[in-house]
């Protein structure tokens, strides 16, 4: 039963949405009551470790990566729930930190990875849904709101689910009953972390319908943080994939995953399973733990190119190991940070 | 055949009754889904035959001690008034004998019930507003806020409560209000640190972040949040302290430290000892107090108990 | 002769509420060297199957039918013999397995521990075997003096494999043993799996609901749903030409990067899973159907012949309907 969506491009707009402008994030190192006598500091783990992207009115952006890469940190510092140790997050042109939060919080919603959690159980559903017009003190009706936004979020007729528990109600129509909560404020960006992950597979499509629905209609703006690049595929118009802290390659849909340029980005995409068996090239290990980022590109220990010594072939191994370097526009939109891909791909 | 396709239907739960759009409405019915709650919680709990034993034992307690004044003669409980011979046995006149006043033993245990639910009550009610008090602002604030407050906290919990509660008594005067603050100023430390422990892991549950990302201030997550999911166990700790406090009060009153204007199961055994009932054998005045105190303490323990058990199914025997 | 061959299973648990049938009357059959994957979502029954293939389920439960492992039937088995065949005759590797682990235990010593137990070795020997357990595993024998908390996620979960090898068993019974990893992790325990399973000459029950991955590591699939199974076949060919109406919308929540029919178009059921207790009639499957009918509701279709080597559970399929076109919501 697969409904073709309408494409529905960006709108460009003079300010983005949002903006993340060289954000890092720190979390200070743990260590025992001696070691701290003794003048010794843990390394902190630097989990955001200078990102730049922007979102755009009425885009998707699916913000992809492996456990670790720090995209949920990412998405709490852009929430504004952590505070970044450099950097900025911009909301329509002002900084977050120094505009109304309270205001941001309302026009910037969050839906969680698990719904189950997500809701106290002990609330009913109108009263969860309620909850944040209540703590804004949004004018008007409060009941016809709950209504409005329950039926939008497709818990039609919404007077049948108001005194439902969460624990009576399914994994979807949990899911619903947040983005429910999420829309009684009128948002203008959602941040979904991992949205469908804990659902059911067979209901997934329809939470994620919602959400590109929510797009047409409403024109909100949606992050959605994943792990699973179908997921990317099926509804987002950019990606953007991190490794380590950091963005390594970013760029629209199509060019991302079907002519992906970052050797990681190219490893991701290889483990997708699929039909034909186990035969394809692996990333050897686990990522290396953010408290000792490699020198150089930090990907360089686990890159395939290093590895197979194609990255001495072409002379860039040093580099590889030694220089940091940054994201670069190599296509139209599609930036990466790789100097193998800067040779395959050379600025006119 | 013709195949007419069904629109798949959303699997519709049993529908409750469409109430009438009102918000009124709304919370009156909310009200009535917490009475069935409570009838539920009321179903299990009658199960529970040690719950149920403990709660008889203290229906009948509690109503002894709120009909005392209709069924005991004054006249029997004032030192300079009573008329049995000193010392007596039990007997048909005095069902449990007398004291070194004459006083008839029996209607000093019914009448002591009075005060020693009273202090129990009143101290755990002091308990429990500094404990949670302490215990939920430390544990949601974190922090600098925090560590202070848990090391007040420790503070209390390794002070042996007596020297304390000796101290403070002796400065303040044994007034039945003192005492009453007194056990309520050397206890509340046990609750505080259950509560902080609670608060802290309800804190990080993934509604409360929802909560925080609609932009909750944080005195809407405190009240509306934590305090309701933190409640269970500070209910269940709460049965159980009166049954600390009340053995406070009577570990004051033997003391001497008891009010001595009022008549306690303490301050009964307290007096017997004065007067050499231990080794003059006056059982009669000297147990029955004794044992009440047990029937009481028991029975809120059991009632404690069988509350941790319905509240937290994985406790129930399969 | 085939190493797994179960008859008409039903296993009905008993709770305070009443009587749950988790699994309905199931067939199955996996021979010596094949990979059988079972796939489907919550409440569906799989994990129950994998139970009670090892008679694990608390006392009480109701288990019917047979199930033959290596021509010995494991229900009725006495529980002196059941005990010889549990991880002897065929072992289990759990989801989250990492927390299985006793913390406070070293790998060597549970990995031992099912070696000691079967009395297939005494302590020294079995530490030789240990070594060779890890290193088949892909970990270095070193490691076995490590504790659980010392290892990865994924480094975890290859221990977990080289217990469920540990007694050499003719069938390896694996629950969503990558569910809980990464990616990356996934796929390297999954080749893994495959190159273990090749090497030893397995039988191999696969459980997961992610379809994807059956289709990587299996050679013939089976589908569950409220307990029963609603299509089987050829891995492969399940998977590209679903012929149940479930394993096509399942099989839709995993699209081909690239494939431009799932590009911007997000396809799901609605509803849930149904409640083992609240199983709906005729076909369980027909209120949440797009193609459903009037007969779906009271009948309730056994698995018919839908093409080489497959069937599926679904009146469709049956060939009286042939011809009338598929209809979509």
């Amino acid at each position: 039963m697969t409904t073709a969506h309408p494409d529905v491009p960006a709108v460009a707009v003079d300010a983005p949405v949002l903006e993340v402008r060289d954000v890092h994030v720190n979390f200070a190192g743990r260590q025992g009551l001696i070691a701290s006598i003794m003048g010794k500091t843990a390394p902190s783990a630097r989990a955001v470790d200078g990102v730049d992207f922007s979102l755009a009115k009425g885009e998707i952006v699916a913000l992809a990566g492996e456990s670790g890469c720090g995209k949920t940190t990412l998405a709490r510092a852009i929430m504004g729930i952590i505070k970044p140790e450099k950097g900025d997050v911009l909301h329509e042109g002002t900084s977050i930190r120094t505009g109304n939060i309270r205001d941001y919080r309302r026009r910037v919603q969050m839906v969680f990875q698990d719904p189950t959690a997500a809701l106290n159980p002990r609330k009913t559903v109108y009263e969860l849904v309620a909850e944040g017009l209540r703590v804004h003190k949004v004018p008007g009706n409060e009941e016809e709101q709950v209504a409005s936004s329950l039926s939008r979020a497709g818990l039609r007729p919404p007077e049948r689910f108001y005194l439902q528990y969460p624990h009576e109600l399914s994994g979807g129509q949990r899911q619903r009953v947040v983005i429910a909560g999420a829309l009684a404020l009128d948002p203008e960006v959602i941040v979904a972390d991992e949205p469908v992950s804990s659902l059911d597979a067979s209901v997934r499509g329809e939470i994620l319908k919602l959400l590109m629905d929510l797009r047409a209609d409403l024109q909100i703006s949606i992050l959605v943080i994943t792990h699973d690049l179908g997921l990317a595929w099926t509804i987002a118009d950019r990606v953007v994939v991190m490794y380590l802290g950091r963005v390594v390659e970013s760029g629209p849909t199509e060019d991302v995953l079907l002519r992906p340029m970052h050797p990681y980005t190219k490893a991701l995409l290889d483990v997708v399973p699929e039909a034909g068996g186990t035969d394809r090239p692996i990333l050897q290990g686990e990522p290396p733990d953010p408290t000792r980022i490699p020198d150089g590109c930090r990907f360089h220990l686990r890159c395939p190119v290093v590895a197979s010594g194609r990255a001495a072939e072409l002379g860039i191994e040093d580099r590889c190991r030694g220089e940091d370097l940054a994201l670069r526009e190599l296509g139209e939109g599609h930036l990466a940070a790789c100097y193998e891909a800067d040779l395959q791909y050379p600025q006119s | 055949m013709t195949m007419t396709p069904t629109a798949p239907p959303q699997q519709p739960p049993p529908p409750e009754p469409i109430p009438p759009i009102k918000i009124k409405g709304q919370r009156s019915i909310a009200w009535t889904r917490r009475k069935l709650a409570l009838k539920r919680f009321w179903a299990v709990y009658r199960r529970n035959a040690m719950g149920m034993a403990g709660l008889i034992i203290l229906v009948i307690i509690v109503v002894l001690a709120l009909i005392a004044p209709l069924i005991v003669d004054p006249t029997d409980l004032d030192p300079a008034l009573a008329q049995g011979i000193p010392f007596s046995p039990p007997s048909t006149e005095h069902f449990l004998g007398t004291d070194n006043f004459g006083r008839d033993v029996f209607a000093m245990v019914i009448f002591g019930a009075r005060i020693s639910l009273l202090v129990g009550l009143a101290a755990t009610l002091v308990t429990m507003v500094i404990g949670a008090g302490v215990g939920i602002y430390g544990g949601y604030y974190g922090g600098r806020i925090d560590s202070v407050l848990n090391a007040f906290t420790n503070w209390f919990l390794v002070i042996p409560w007596i020297a304390l509660a000796i101290v403070l008594t002796s400065l303040l005067g044994p007034s039945l209000f003192n005492i009453i603050m007194v056990i309520g100023i050397t206890s509340w430390a046990g609750t505080a640190r259950l509560v902080r422990a609670q608060a802290l892991s309800v804190r990080e549950r993934p509604y409360v972040e929802r909560s925080n990302a609609l932009g909750a201030s944080n005195w809407h997550m405190i009240t509306r949040h934590i305090l309701p999911n933190v409640f269970p166990v500070i209910f269940a700790n709460t049965v159980l302290t009166v049954a600390l406090s009340i053995l406070s009060e009577t570990t004051l009153a033997l003391l001497g430290l008891g009010d001595p204007n009022s008549i306690s199961w303490g301050t009964i055994i307290n007096e017997s000892f004065e007067a050499g009932a231990l080794s003059a054998g006056y059982w009669w005045w000297l147990i029955p107090p004794g044992i009440a105190i047990v029937l009481v303490t028991l029975s809120f323990t059991m009632c404690g108990f069988a509350l941790d058990e319905v509240m937290n199914p994985r406790l129930r025997k399969r | 002769m085939s190493v797994l061959e179960v008859k008409d299973l039903s296993v009905t648990y008993k709770t305070m509420a009443g009587d749950v049938p988790a699994v309905r009357g199931v067939d199955l059959r996996i021979d010596k060297g094949e990979v059988l994957g079972l796939a489907g979502e919550s409440g569906c029954g799989k994990s129950t199957i994998a139970g009670a293939l090892l008679r694990l389920h608390p006392s009480g439960t109701k288990i019917e039918g047979t199930a033959m492992l290596d021509g010995e039937d494991v229900l009725t088995m006495s529980p002196g013999r059941l005990r010889a065949v549990r991880w002897f005759g065929a072992s289990i590797v759990f989801q989250g397995a990492m927390h299985a682990m006793n913390p406070v235990k070293r790998i060597g010593e549970q990995l031992a521990e099912p070696i000691i137990v079967h009395k297939q070795a005494d302590e020294k020997q079995a530490k030789v075997r240990v070594g060779a357990l890890l290193e088949q595993v892909g970990l270095p024998a070193r490691r076995m003096e490590d504790y659980p908390h010392e290892l990865s996620g994924g480094q975890k979960q290859r221990v977990m494999i080289a217990m469920a090898l540990a007694c050499g068993p003719s069938l390896v019974i694996a629950d969503e043993p990558t569910t809980a990893l990464d990616v990356m992790v996934q796929a390297q325990v999954l080749k893994l799996l495959k190159e273990l399973q090749n090497d030893l000459g397995l039988a191999m029950l696969f459980i997961t609901h992610d379809l994807s991955v059956l289709v990587e590591v299996s050679d013939r699939l089976a589908i569950m749903y409220a307990g029963k199974i609603i299509e089987e076949g050829p891995a492969t060919s399940v998977f590209e030409d679903p012929q149940h109406p479930y394993t096509k919308a399942l099989a839709a929540a995993f699209p081909a990067i690239g494939d431009e029919r799932f590009r911007r178009a997000p396809s799901g059921l609605g509803g849930d899973p149904p409640d083992p207790m609240a199983i709906p009639s005729g076909c369980s499957f027909h209120p949440r159907c797009p193609s459903a009918f009037d007969d779906c509701s009271s009948v309730n279709p056994p698995l018919f012949v839908a093409g080489e080597g497959r069937r599926a559970a679904c009146l469709l399929v049956e060939g009286a309907h042939a011809g009338a076109k598929e209809t979509t919501a």
